[in-house]
């Protein structure tokens, strides 16, 4: 199956919105972030708050520090575009709410970079007390949206626009930053986050094919990373390569050289290297390397020049 | 006639709690040799006000879930705070002389983490408002128990998100929120009204939907009293726009942009202290 993890994201709200304590809050973009259904099921608990995300996240703080379990939804970009209001209103404030932005990164497809979130993983990631989550799927995002709730501290949720394929099994737990293995293999680890999960696993599918053999690892945590189980897999695979739909810069990316700087494991990071731009979801994915094909490309070569380093180092 | 009396015993009690909360002002900012002075002298009617008169509070007690919530947004206006908390035993009178210290839970601005007696982190100004609003819809959420207060530095009611917010209240009207404007004339870089005149601000917070009441003296503790007493009678969201001055009972730090955010030396303390106690 293949859904948008967007609308997972309100079909779960909504079941835990009996919850007295959940409030929603949204800046005219409810039928797009999925938290209509919500609105609609506790009208009470519904704040409609206009094209305004600074003052939402703020109304948001407030909230949280009188009790209230917020989520804060917009696009990703807009949302963390408000960071000084994240900074002191939210994080500095340990104030306990879900800030959630969908839209995630080139994937969206046809508005162009405006609407593209490109740099929130980088900013969320950059501030204490702030986790960050990205789901590959729907039913992880419905895992993660509950134990976002459940959650004692600010949450930052990134989520997609464009349908994702079901890379989870069906009983999976989630379990807040503990990376997930999806595949075993020994040439290569391949770790991904969010909605190129999927095709991660179909680049790994297609280099089996050729005699390389890649690991798969779902990083669904951002902040805290699982630097544990990242180093393992480096040690074991020999190298790791990090895919996102994100900008190159402060995303999983970094976060995995961050973790791993000292172990002399190579990191090789696939992102997006400049602004966005419309197109086709699957075009841009095409452009930048994200498809499965792309990312078997990138993958192909990062083995290649391991393989070449190890031979080197023979001689 | 009664009330009156009884208005007038109670601005006779609040008058000598603001001459000492400007002594403490004073005294901390002097020993941090950093901080706002101007910004706490102005607003020092109106917190005394609230902390020794209007705010719904119990001792000892500061995470009582009916607490009513003051939230300032003005941050580098914490002094003021302090200093009422310090009045009220709820924190040690030395603990003042920590003010800006490295290990204090006085923050330059306020850190509601260490010192949860304050309700929110505030001093990226604009950004109080929306707190209180926020909080003012829960506390309706649950019933409608408790108000929540929030103080708005002039100069602060430049930032969009102030608006935004003004909006956002204007349009759910809780009932139980009062914004205090600290309208003191002068900001960090010079007089208001030059550097982006917030006028006709009354008119703007009516066109918001809120209701309007002004103090012609925001430094008369007996007028404040008025203006917060009529915001307990229903018909919020309440602002209250309260004329002070500046540096308010320091002859050389009045009205001048100057001692917005300067510390003074010993010796000016000296005679900062004689003023307000010849004043007080």
């Amino acid at each position: 199956m293949a859904e948008a993890t967007r609308v997972a994201f309100g079909r779960a709200l909504a079941r835990i919105g009996d919850d007295p304590r959940i409030v929603v809050l949204d800046a005219d973009l409810a039928s797009s972030t999925n938290t209509k259904a919500f609105a609609d099921r506790h009208p009470e608990r519904f704040f409609q708050l206009g094209i305004a995300e600074g003052n939402m996240v703020g109304v948001a703080a407030g909230l949280a520090l009188a009790g209230k379990v917020p989520f804060v939804a917009s696009f990703a970009c807009f949302l963390v575009g408000r960071f000084e209001q994240i900074r002191v209103s939210v994080a500095y404030n340990r104030a306990n709410v879900k800030l959630v932005g969908t839209h995630a990164g080139v994937g969206i497809g046809e508005d162009g970079y405006s609407q593209m979130g490109l740099e929130d993983v980088a900013l969320m990631r950059s501030l204490p007390n702030m986790v960050v989550v990205q789901p590959a799927d729907g039913r992880e995002t419905e895992a993660a949206v509950e134990w976002a709730a459940r959650h004692d501290g600010p949450v930052y949720l990134r989520l997609t626009r464009q349908k994702v394929c079901d890379v989870c099994v069906p009983d999976q737990r989630f379990e807040f930053g503990r990376a997930v293995v999806l595949r075993e293999g020994r040439d290569l680890t391949i770790a991904a986050s969010g909605g190129v999960v999927a095709h991660a696993l179909g680049a790994a599918a297609g280099l089996a094919g050729e005699g390389v053999e890649a690991s798969v690892v779902n990083v669904h945590t951002l902040k805290p990373i699982d630097a544990e189980t990242l180093a393992r897999l480096g040690a074991r695979t020999g190298g790791i390569l990090t895919v996102e739909d994100h900008g190159i810069v402060g995303g999983l990316g970094s976060a995995v050289v961050e973790a791993l700087a000292e172990t002399g494991i190579p990191v090789r990071r696939h992102a997006v290297l400049d602004f966005g731009e419309s197109g086709t979801g699957e075009a841009l994915y095409a452009k930048h390397g994200l498809d499965a094909a792309g990312i078997a490309a990138v993958a192909r070569g990062f083995v290649d020049d391991l393989r070449g380093a190890t031979r080197a180092r023979a001689l | 006639m009664g009330e009156i009396r009884e208005r007038v015993g109670e601005a006779d009690r609040l008058r000598p709690i603001a001459r000492r909360l400007r002594e403490h002002v004073i005294r901390m900012i002097t020993a941090a040799g950093s901080g706002h002075p101007g910004g706490s002298l102005s607003a020092t009617e109106i917190v005394t006000a609230l902390f020794f008169h209007t705010l719904r509070r119990r001792p000892g007690d500061p995470t009582w879930a009916d607490r009513d919530r003051f939230v300032i947004s003005k941050g580098h206006g914490v002094p003021i705070v302090y200093a009422a908390l310090a009045e009220l035993g709820e924190i040690p009178v030395a603990e003042l002389a920590s003010l800006r210290k490295l290990g204090s839970r006085l923050q330059g601005h306020p850190d509601r983490v260490l010192l949860p007696w304050v309700e929110a982190a505030t001093g990226s100004l604009g950004q109080g408002l929306s707190i209180a609003l926020g909080m003012a819809l829960a506390s309706r959420l649950d019933g409608g128990r408790w108000r929540v207060f929030c103080l708005l530095g002039d100069g602060e009611t430049q930032a969009g998100q102030v608006w935004e917010a003004a909006m956002a209240a204007g349009k759910y009207r809780p009932e139980n929120l009062v914004v205090i404007v600290d309208y003191n004339k002068v900001q960090l870089d010079g007089a208001v009204a030059e550097i982006m005149d917030p006028e006709p601000l009354a008119a703007k917070w009516r066109s918001f939907n809120w209701n309007v009441r002004e103090v012609t003296d925001g430094n008369d503790v007996a007028q404040v009293l008025d203006a917060l007493d009529e915001t307990g009678r229903g018909g919020g969201p309440w602002i209250v726009i309260a004329h002070t001055v500046k540096g308010k009972g320091v002859s050389f730090m009045e009205g001048t942009s100057a001692w917005h955010g300067k510390a003074p030396t010993a010796a000016e303390a000296e005679r900062a202290l004689a003023e307000i106690a010849r004043h007080g």
